[in-house]
């Protein structure tokens, strides 16, 4: 999948026609009125007639798709900043879908659109620290927002929409972790019908606010009108994040026009109302009081995100601080990370601004979450990484300390926490990943700590060979469920998890096998033989059961309500895109925008 | 069933009395509506008798009783067509041949509840339009017809809102309340559709109005007639009696205008306005804006709506049962013009997605009918002069031609070329000024203000100069 980073490129288009599926829905439905005397909206839909096609085939028809981007290229979105607050407005191009075979009407979006949004997010991450709100609303004159655009989902391939819509998730928590980390205010302004995908970015939102007009509504119509579920957290964030009572959501998720006003605001559906003549006054005033809430940032100057370069030849990806060598027969891929020394590293606050993107633990997660997207949406038939690193102990450490050592200043705890927020995504990539602890490796501190994201660690039993563990893995780099990794993996061996938590020692194979730390030590024979054999082993099992596996392995212990939107909905969602009521040729998503209405097995599984 | 009640608070020939819930709600509604009529009917002549139809039995001739009557005594009532005897059965779609449903299906009740309360909001909003009108009547004739069509638009949202209390309950009981909150024009409370919130404050308007917007609730009440939900058919074939007389005041007030304007146009060499008549021009330009307003009520020439409400039997064709032989089209095409890359092509859709269009393209034969008649009234009185209806993709704020400029040709023209040349197109501000500066009240009976022609007949067999109001 797909996820976005910040500056460069454009978003490559991918040839049409074999993308298309035989029937094809239409655009969306924002739930209440666009107007049209027949008493509904009347949606466009165009419905395309081609002959089917295999996913294999339109998989195989798409060129590469960046993932990087940067505002001068945005069609979709418009920013705009007006002192402390910050307003992006939803303003969808319909001529410019990330690939031909479907408008953007209505405000509907695709997975283009979500690669500005997240490069939005991104970039008031670390460009505008001073910003104490964000106003989230839309320029289209009709409507707020349809949700994702129904016929791009009918045309895609499942692995396609399966990607889309983790994709879409990711941004969507990244909007709610910055949001938190960096303690600004985050406001959903509803002026219009706002259906399925756009009422779950306005869930994601810190507050919701709805014109009070006799026509703008907030809805999630996927169950009844397209036979899924809101795919990108809505469900969850109703009941675990507003706190909507399971019976009342029961009610509103099965309505496809939604709720208005007061209703609305009741149910706890939005937070606030406000008739349209006084909304933008009202929001105003409550923009100043966010603002006065969050004193002394006036002063802070963001950094400026520049391109993420990268060469791709015979096969390898080249970052200035990683490479990635696929070897595609193989399916395996060899992901290489170099630390630095730290001779010439800024060591004050000052020169840490100054260094900026340059600085390396910033441009070291960029590069590997840009490596990692790329890896998820062009190289999905890669289905090993093996993790290494060159470069020794005493630099990642002193780095890591650098982070450690300034926490407190906005630039590095926004760094900490997108590295955090990347070894995170490596975690929920579905792809297996080996880490390979060598001669010449530095797995410590946080390095180490995106050792332990992997499924399994293989440590070479030599002396020289050693890892550490610092502060970082101990809570600065949290896993999604917001446990550390360390006590994950020793969720029932609490007397090793004591025994090694706070122990900073650089570790053997052996210790580090002992303590738990690994998944085993081997010497150099075992090492060369069974290393292999373990990787062949691996590429040789099923990808789904793999996924799977890995994604309930990968987890253990508490929830919270990111992993179970990772977890629960988007396992529940993959299972009903399968599914004939939903995706067969008389299933709901497939008919809809069609004449034919859908016809359901009513079993139920 | 179809007895009528006129005894009780509500007239009725839906038995309300036998339903003690239903008829509480309703008579728990009246008085939010009487406040409703009060404060957003008609300004003025409240208290006044005028000579009014009033509908006391749904069989022929019942429904126009005439006599004089003060508005807030109207006897809005409910009333169903009746049911004919015998099993219907649904005319299209995929249920064809199955029994009518006398209840809502409830795979269906949110559809059919956005069906009803769009219809049903159209209703107080051009009361709401026409308020000031009465004011600036041309004639005592032409203030009861506008009279007329206010409480007969009052009556239609008490239809409306009895299938809102009798079938959907809480939801229903919201509903009807929202209706009467809404406002047209209203930037915070606007009504549903576009139509019904432009303003409609001089006779020209008034008349354009009639004709051309209540002729669309003309095809779609016409094909609710058709719907499978039983209710809501009787309801809109009783509400389509009603709606005729809209019509033709509308069209018969086009007409006179231009027989006046005609003869001024004679008279003064070309000058109309300096006689204090309406140029014809303006009444084409009149003609632009109302009729690609009114286009837009049927929604999106590609829609998914369109085929659901078909293919689920709610929503038919105009005159579904005559005038087609396949009532399910499952499988047929119909070719829609489009925009692609900068020219209009032509594009096969599935049938049933078009069907706003199809409706569309009855109204527009039917708004053709009524053109030509115009243009007779022009051609007997010597002039070269003739009215044109605009291509249907001129002046479009819905569906697929919205997003494009179009001049009144059809032909597909930029956003700067329309700007320039909008003026000459459609009814605009100076218009409106004169149109408003020449209207004054004529209020002695069978007299009329100049710049319009008298009726060729009275209302009810009475002569042209009866005291239609009583002032």
């Amino acid at each position: 999948m797909t996820k976005k980073q910040p500056p460069r490129v454009t978003v490559k288009v991918a040839p049409n026609v074999p993308f298309m599926q035989d029937g094809a829905a239409t655009s969306v439905d924002p739930g209440t009125p666009v107007k049209g005397l027949d008493g509904v909206p009347g949606h466009p839909c165009v419905s395309t007639k081609t002959l089917p096609v295999t996913d294999h085939e339109r998989d195989n028809s798409m060129d590469n798709i960046s993932l990087q981007t940067d505002p001068s290229k945005y069609r979709h979105w418009q920013v705009e900043k007006n002192g402390q607050e910050m307003r992006v407005n939803m303003n969808v191009n319909p001529d410019h879908p990330l690939k031909d075979g479907y408008e953007l009407k209505l405000n509907s979006y695709d997975l283009g659109v979500d690669i500005e949004l997240a490069d939005i997010v991104r970039r008031l991450r670390f460009e505008h620290p001073e910003i104490t709100s964000l106003v989230v609303s839309s320029a289209h004159e009709q409507v707020f927002c349809a949700g994702a655009n129904i016929h791009m989902l009918g045309v895609s391939s499942h692995a396609w929409k399966v990607n889309f819509c983790k994709f879409t998730n990711e941004t969507r928590c990244e909007l709610e972790d910055w949001s938190e980390q960096a303690d600004v205010a985050t406001i959903c302004a509803i002026t219009g019908p706002c259906a399925g995908g756009g009422y779950e970015l306005a869930l994601a939102c810190e507050e919701i606010w709805l014109v009070d007009d006799g026509n703008s509504a907030v809805s999630l119509p996927e169950t009844p009108l397209l036979g899924v579920l809101p795919g990108t957290g809505g469900l969850t964030r109703l009941v675990d994040k507003r706190k909507v009572r399971r019976d009342r959501a029961d009610v509103f998720c099965t309505l496809a026009e939604g709720f208005k006003g007061k209703k609305a605001l009741n149910w706890g559906l939005v937070d606030a109302l406000a008739p349209k003549s006084k909304f933008n006054d009202k929001l105003s005033e409550h923009l100043v009081s966010k603002r006065e809430e969050r004193p002394g940032r006036e002063e802070r100057k963001g950094i400026t995100l520049g391109e993420i370069p990268f060469v791709d030849e015979d096969d390898t990806r080249k970052y200035s601080t990683l490479s990635v060598a696929y070897e595609n027969d193989r399916r395996v891929a060899k992901l290489e990370i170099q630390v630095p020394s730290l001779d010439g590293a800024p060591q004050s606050i000052e020169e840490i601004h100054a260094a900026g993107d340059q600085f390396w633990p910033l441009k070291f997660a960029r590069e590997l979450e840009d490596a990692i997207l790329d890896l998820r949406v062009n190289r999905h038939h890669t289905g090993l990484v093996l993790l290494s690193t060159q470069g020794n102990l005493h630099d990642i450490k002193a780095w890591d300390q650098i982070l450690i050592d300034h926490k407190g200043d906005w630039l590095v705890d926004q760094i900490t926490y997108l590295i955090s927020h990347v070894i995170q995504r490596v975690e929920r990539t579905s792809c297996s990943f080996f880490a390979l602890i060598e001669n010449g490796s530095c797995f410590g501190g946080s390095m180490l700590e995106l050792a332990l994201a992997c499924d399994r660690l293989y440590m070479l039993d030599e002396e020289g060979v050693e890892i550490q563990r610092s502060p970082m893995n101990e809570g600065l780099l949290p896993m999604t469920t917001g446990i550390t990794r360390h006590a994950c993996r020793l969720l029932g061996e609490e007397e090793l998890l004591q025994s090694s938590s706070r122990n900073f020692d650089r570790l053997e194979a052996t210790e580090a096998e002992e303590l738990g730390l690994i998944t085993e030590a081997l010497d150099e024979f075992d090492f060369e033989d069974m290393v292999p054999v373990a990787i062949d082993e691996r590429v040789s099992l099923s990808p789904d059961s793999l996924t799977g596996m890995e994604a309930n392995l990968r987890f253990a212990g508490p929830e919270n309500m990111e992993s179970k939107v990772f977890g629960r909905l988007s396992a529940w969602q993959n299972w009903i895109f399968i599914r004939p009521n939903a995706t067969g040729p008389n299933g709901a998503l497939t008919l809809y925008g069609r004449p034919e209405r859908p016809e359901f097995a009513w079993d139920r599984v | 069933m179809s007895k009528v009640d006129q005894n009780g608070k509500i007239p009725n020939n839906v038995d309300l009395s036998s339903d003690k819930r239903l008829q509480r709600a309703l008579e728990h509604w009246l008085p939010m509506y009487m406040e409703w009529w009060n404060d957003m009917g008609p300004v003025g002549f409240q208290s006044k008798d005028i000579y009014l139809r009033t509908a006391v039995s749904v069989e022929a001739g019942g429904w126009a009783n005439f006599d004089y009557v003060k508005m807030p005594d109207y006897r809005w009532g409910i009333f169903l067509a009746p049911d004919g005897g015998g099993e219907r059965t649904i005319g299209f779609g995929d249920h064809f041949g199955k029994p009518t449903w006398k209840e809502i299906p409830g795979e269906y009740r949110g559809n059919l509840r956005r069906i009803i309360v769009t219809q049903a909001d159209t209703e107080p909003a051009s009361v709401e339009q026409q308020r000031y009108l009465g004011s600036i009547a041309p004639s005592l004739y032409d203030m009861r017809n506008l009279f007329q069509v206010n409480v007969e638009e009052g009556r239609h949202l008490w239809a409306m809102v009895y299938l809102l209390f009798r079938f959907f309950g809480k939801d229903g009981r919201d509903e009807a309340e929202e209706l009467l909150s809404r406002r047209s024009g209203d930037e915070d409370k606007p009504r549903i559709l576009n139509a019904f919130n432009e303003p409609c404050d001089h006779w020209l308007s008034f008349f354009s109005f009639t004709h051309f917007t209540d002729r669309d609730g003309k095809f779609q009440l016409a094909s609710l007639a058709e719907s499978g939900f039983e209710p809501l058919a009787r309801t809109c074939e009783f509400m389509l009696t009603e709606e005729a007389h809209h019509l033709f005041v509308g069209e018969t007030g086009i007409d006179r205008i231009i027989k006046r304007s005609a003869e001024l146009t004679i008279e003064t060499d070309g000058q109309a306005e300096t006689a204090g008549g309406i140029p014809l021009d303006m009444i084409q330009r009149s003609i632009n804006y109302w009729f690609s307003y009114s286009l837009d009520l049927f929604g999106g020439e590609i829609s998914s709506n369109a085929a659901n409400f078909f293919g689920e039997g709610l929503k038919g064709r105009f005159k579904e049962p005559g005038r087609y032989e396949d009532h399910i089209m499952k499988d047929g095409i119909k070719v829609i013009p489009i925009v692609k890359n900068g020219v209009v092509v032509e594009e096969e859709m599935p049938y049933r997605n078009t069907l706003n269009e199809v409706l569309r393209e009855e109204y527009i034969a039917d708004c053709e009918r009524a053109l030509r008649k115009w243009n007779r009234t022009l051609e007997k009185s010597g002039l070269d002069t003739r009215f044109k209806l605009p291509n249907r993709r001129f002046h479009r704020a819905q569906g697929i031609y919205s997003d494009h400029h179009f001049d009144p040709e059809g032909n597909l023209i930029t956003e700067e070329e329309f700007r320039a040349n909008m003026h000459e197109w459609m009814l605009n501000t100076d218009d409106n000024d004169y149109l408003k500066s020449i209207m004054h009240p004529v209020t002695e009976p069978g007299k009329m203000a100049n710049w319009i022609a008298p009726p060729a007949r009275g209302i009810n067999g009475q002569e042209v100069d009866f005291e239609y109001v009583r002032l």
